[in-house]
């Protein structure tokens, strides 16, 4: 299998993690839409590293840093998600429109 | 004139005229793991996003992690699936299942799954994957026909040597993100009872 399958596969996950993030309502939701995309990205990442002859080895670096700084990201996304559903009562964005007004 | 052209050939034209008869079998193998690893990954990352239950969505992710990690091994990277599996399945499933099981308080009748810019989100992300599906075939990527296999020594020198600032700016920023979750999630009762 080369390399155009597993770019294909990473296009094809972004895509539906750009859907997630843009269509669904719960705030937890887009958070698990965003590590969505995250992952489609480390996957080409990793596939460029593996094809691409230049033997460097930045591609997987790239991608065990990605997975860290997701983490990162994800733990202070759900702490504000949770803060805000505390507050807010419901974990739909909808609702989130104070200061809309 | 013939011996210059033929030492001019570069490295992965060799490579690729290389022909791959003799591994037909391990090939044929590999292809029906990786088609078997994409129908896991696209289908549990679109049942991700399209079920109406959240922990169900947070159980397809787990799902999609987990073949992506497979897919991590097949292209020879066994360091990235063992993390991937460690962050992804074990550190971010988790904490995603507490957050939802924290704020879920079990309402039976789940309201509607989409926004009304839903049929805009389908356009977009249509949009996407075929502007990049069409430049990835379109494009000849001149790599080599088979993964080459990334070892964990040559990776973990590359980190600790080549990318050692980002990797210890990285721990600052773990550092950062502990301490701001910690401030984000602690309730403000909590402040009160400590004055």
């Amino acid at each position: 299998m080369g390399i155009e399958g597993y770019l294909l596969v990473s296009a094809a996950l972004f895509g539906i993690g750009t859907f997630g993030f843009m269509a669904r309502r719960n705030a937890i939701l887009m958070l698990i839409s965003i590590e969505l995309m995250f992952n489609a990205v480390n996957l080409s990442l990793v596939a460029f590293n593996a094809f691409l002859p230049p033997d460097s080895n930045a591609g997987a670096v790239f991608a065990l840093m990605i997975m860290a700084v997701a983490a990162a990201e994800v733990t202070v996304g759900l702490a504000l998600v949770i803060a805000i559903i505390r507050t807010r009562q419901t974990a739909e964005v909808d609702q989130y429109s104070d200061l809309k007004e | 004139m013939p011996a210059l052209e033929s030492v001019a050939v570069p490295e992965r034209d060799r490579l690729s005229a290389q022909p791959s008869q003799p591994e037909l079998s391990t090939l044929d193998i590999s292809s029906v793991l990786f088609f078997l690893l994409a129908i896991g990954v696209v289908g549990a990352g679109i049942a991700v996003v399209t079920l109406r239950n959240i922990i169900h969505s947070a159980v397809a992710m787990m799902i999609c992690f987990g073949s992506l990690a497979g897919m991590y091994a097949l292209l020879g990277a066994p360091i990235v699936a063992a993390a991937q599996v460690l962050i992804y399945l074990g550190a971010i499933s988790v904490l995603i299942l507490f957050a939802i099981m924290l704020t879920q308080a079990g309402d039976a009748n789940l309201p509607a799954p989409f926004h009304r810019q839903g049929p805009i989100a389908v356009v977009v992300a249509l949009a996407i994957i075929g502007l990049v599906g069409w430049a990835v075939v379109q494009t000849d990527w001149g790599l080599l026909p088979e993964a080459v296999s990334a070892g964990v020594e040559d990776i973990a020198n590359a980190v600790f040597t080549t990318f050692a600032l980002p990797f210890e700016i990285i721990s600052l920023l773990i550092l950062v993100a502990i301490i701001g979750a910690i401030y984000l999630a602690r309730r403000p009762e909590e402040d009160e009872r400590a004055n």
